[in-house]
């Protein structure tokens, strides 16, 4: 099976970072790590990979800098990587993500691809359904639990309320939830093997985009202010003269949580 | 609560500034080592240090390896944290190519260990004391022990431990009963109690690997008498798999102050198959060149608890709320981090650690150059360093560790004396490491009596002129808070100086191991000064930002604040033994 995983590289969340003030653009760091939350895509790729003699390569768009985030990946034992990597790129919005990564996994072939819900530096969420729509393949989204049947993929999807049993011919695109499997640590055989791992960097122009096809010139959105959480507010001191419960009865009744 | 996040800029900082691994990794055989996958390697192991080893912290002392049935059960945390640590090879990274082992710096092993005694020092006692038994196996054992037993330890499939102490031979070795008989085959039946064997037994591998001091017949005695030999708690057979039980029983394990999660065994050899390994009798030489390794290896427990302590002492700080600062509006508690005493006992550790960080890290590049490095004149200059530092590194750093997880508790209050807080754990582990492995006072006696002889005091006047002379360059430094380092490192090296030359010139033995105590405090705390001023030094040469800025305040507040108390101790250090024999043992006693 050739597996496809959507990863990308954000600024190490430990480590406070900023937007740029104009653009309102992540400020990217030379040094940027995996999110964590695609180590979950990561692993389900590797063991369905191992299940059936197949290879697991990522597919990343940002700038590269020093690749850390990717490498992190490599070292759990994935095969390769396709990095596109292009200023042009840079303000893409997520229509114009999921028509780079999808170009790039077309190009590359594949059966199946594994992205995460969604990042954790932009929260879009809709990347992994627009790519099965431009690549036309089922999408399997929010697994909790995956499992391969002939010739397909059946999951648990995950509900508000439970979850529904979903099931797909390959090839087909899965999301995973966080804690759909538990990720590996990488080995330090893997760590040094990453080294050695093919990855590819490409432009847009590669995958066949104009500048001004991807970008902040395509973008169908834009973000036009940010602001920052505010702060928390000083709590009410409710002085207690032996009957102080009526009154935490009242606030709770109130907010309506009683 | 109480998690703990590895100080990977700190460590990396050091192996760069204080280590020099640029250089190291350019010797020869270490072709294949790179700093990118050091730098990687470092990031992954702290992670699982910090995620899988440090939750396990608790359920060390609160459930504890317990004794069973002649069997040690630890807690299953452990069991499912050592599958992860073996199946992600962290034990191989510095273990000898051929047997398995990646072949890296000892000094990334350091920093690797660093973070698994942050994590859980009991645990981190099992691998340590592995690693120790390699090192003993691959320089002195013969290829036929080699080829069945490294690969697994390397591999920490299978665990070492060191088996020294009897009930009637502690700091004195020498005195130790269990014998070693020959056998027609070439192999030895040894018979013998020991006690305090860490990780003498244990659920997590499939055999345990003792390393036993014990007596031939016929050997001379004391310490030239003893031989050492590579006991297993199960026979290997032919094939490597495992074979019969080799009658080594597990008669019970200690009740300790702290490290509840590492078992302290008393075992008895019966009959047990014992493998010679080297020479007879000279069981402990070999004991001794793998004595630096291990002496420097807890010197890094007393800074991993320490920095353990901190970090949590720190949050804790940083969240409490009581009293009012000054300034403070009226209508609101101040967190305590805003009182300057607390101020002063979070700056009072964090300046220790770092400095301990600073001495430790260079005493492993000096082991490390003892028989890495490309020239002889190299090889014998880090042999010489490696052997001054190593007392004072494992003392020094050790002393630190209690007393800054001490603080630590003093740090939380009241809620620091209660265990459910976990800052009393630190401190309850802590307390082992100035008595193990060497006490402290032998380690102080080690440092008077071999060490600052050494060379006629050549050795020891070297590591004080390359101290002098950065204090002389600081001065004229750009940044004042650099600047100013220099008058107290200065001061500090005279005292020590002056120490130093009164110990070289007094015949008297009693009077010098009088001193040896406060003369390895004094040491350390100087050296300590020495190396955050050149920590301070490499921040400031790069672009400034916050935690650069950090560094040199550190080593500011140390220098003129902490490194003060070194010439204080001048006269302890000098007094002779006199007034410590003036009163007679009976009138020591109380008079009702």
């Amino acid at each position: 099976m050739r597996i496809a995983v959507c990863v990308k590289q954000i600024p190490d969340p430990a480590t406070p970072y900023d937007l740029d003030p104009v653009t309102h653009r992540v400020v990217r760091p030379n040094d940027q790590v995996l999110d964590d939350t695609d180590r979950f895509g990561v692993e389900v790729g590797l063991q369905l990979a191992e299940a059936s003699e197949g290879t697991v390569t990522l597919f990343s768009m940002s700038p590269s800098g020093s690749l850390q985030g990717i490498r992190q990946a490599l070292a759990m034992g994935a095969d390769k990587a396709v990095i596109i990597d292009d200023e042009n790129l840079a303000g893409s919005d997520a229509l114009t993500t999921s028509r780079v990564l999808a170009a790039a996994i077309e190009r590359e072939g594949f059966d199946l691809v594994i992205a995460g819900t969604e990042s954790t530096d932009g929260y879009t969420g809709v990347v992994p359904q627009q790519i099965a729509e431009l690549v036309d393949v089922p999408s399997l989204t929010f697994a909790r639990k995956v499992e391969v049947t002939d010739g397909g993929i059946r999951i648990e999807q995950q509900t508000a309320g439970g979850y529904d049993v979903v099931e797909a011919p390959l090839p087909a695109l899965l999301s995973v939830t966080s804690g759909v499997v538990e990720p590996r640590y990488p080995t330090f055989k893997g760590i040094m093997q990453a080294k050695k791992k093919p990855i590819d960097t490409l432009t847009a122009e590669d995958l066949g985009f104009s500048a001004d096809q991807v970008g902040e010139a395509a973008a169908g959105q834009t973000i036009t202010s940010v602001e920052p959480i505010p702060a928390r507010e000083a709590g009410e001191i409710v002085e207690d003269d032996g009957e102080g419960y009526l009154k935490i009865v009242a606030l709770l009744e109130q907010v309506k949580v009683i | 609560m109480a998690d703990y996040t590895p100080p990977l800029r700190d460590i990396k900082f050091v192996l760069r500034h204080i280590v020099g691994i640029e250089d190291i990794v350019e010797y020869p055989g270490f072709e294949h080592v790179d700093l990118d996958t050091i730098d990687g390697a470092l990031d992954e192991a702290g992670r699982f240090m910090s995620e899988v080893i440090a939750p396990t912290n608790r359920d060390g002392d609160e459930i504890g390896s317990v004794w069973m049935d002649g069997r040690v059960i630890t807690p299953d945390s452990f069991k499912d944290a050592w599958r992860k640590y073996v199946e992600t090879g962290w034990s191989a990274v510095t273990g000898p190519l051929e047997y398995g082992g990646h072949g890296f710096p000892d000094a990334v092993g350091f920093a690797l260990s660093e973070m698994f005694v942050s994590a859980n020092l009991a645990f981190s006692l099992n691998p340590m004391l592995t690693g120790s038994a390699i090192t003993v196996i691959a320089d002195h054992a013969d290829d036929d022990l080699r080829s069945v037993y490294l690969e697994k330890l390397v591999t920490a499939e299978w665990t070492g431990t060191m088996v020294l102490t009897e009930p009637e031979a502690g700091s004195d070795v020498g005195a130790l009963r269990t014998k070693a008989i020959p056998n027609d085959d070439g192999t030895y039946r040894i018979n013998g109690s020991k006690i305090f064997i860490t990780w003498g037994d244990h659920d997590l591998s499939d055999n345990v690997v003792h390393l036993v001091l014990a007596r031939l017949p016929d050997a001379p005695p004391g310490t030239r008498g003893i031989s050492l030999f590579l006991v297993p708690k199960m026979l290997v057979n032919d094939d490597g798999t495992i074979g019969a039980s080799n009658h080594i029983e597990t008669v019970s394990i200690e009740h300790k102050l702290g490290i509840h999660g590492s078992p302290t065994c008393v075992l008895a050899y019966e009959d047990s198959v014992g493998y010679l390994i080297g020479e007879p009798n000279r069981g402990m030489r070999y004991m001794f060149k793998m004595m630096n390794q291990a002496r420097r290896e807890v010197g890094l427990e007393g800074l991993g608890i320490a920095d353990r302590a901190y970090q949590q002492a720190l949050a804790y700080a940083i969240e409490r709320r009581q009293g009012r600062a000054v300034g403070a509006p009226k209508t609101e508690q101040s967190p305590i981090i805003e009182h300057p005493d607390v101020r002063r006992m979070l700056m009072t550790m964090k300046a220790y650690n770092e400095a301990a960080r600073g001495l430790l890290y260079d005493t492993a590049a000096a082991g490390e150059r003892s028989h890495r490095h490309p020239d002889e004149t190299g090889r014998a200059e880090g042999a010489a360093r490696v052997a001054l530092l190593t007392p004072v590194a494992k003392a020094w750093s050790t002393d630190l560790g209690v007393e800054m997880a001490s603080i630590g508790v003093q740090v939380h209050g009241g809620v620091g004396y209660v265990e459910e807080t976990g800052a009393a754990q630190h401190l309850r582990d802590a307390r082992i490491t100035p008595i193990y492995e060497g006490t402290n006072g032998i380690q102080a006696i080690d440092l008077v009596m071999r060490k600052v002889p050494m060379g006629d005091g050549a050795v020891v006047r070297s590591y004080l002129t390359e101290m002098a002379e950065l204090a002389e360059s600081l001065p004229s430094h750009t940044d004042p808070r650099i600047a100013a380092m220099g008058a107290t490192l200065g001061e500090g090296v005279s005292a020590l100086e002056e120490a130093t030359e009164w110990l070289l010139a007094t015949d008297d033995p009693n009077d010098r191991l009088a001193g040896a105590t406060p003369y390895l405090e004094m040491f350390g705390t100087v050296a300590g000064g020495y190396y955050l001023a050149r920590l301070a030094l490499a921040a400031s040469a790069e672009e400034p930002d916050p935690w650069y800025e950090a560094k040199i305040d550190t080593a500011a507040f140390y220098a003129a604040q902490l490194l003060p108390r070194a010439s204080g101790l001048l006269p302890s250090v000098t007094a002779g033994a006199s007034d410590l024999f003036a009163i007679p043992v009976d009138a020591l006693g109380v008079s009702r």
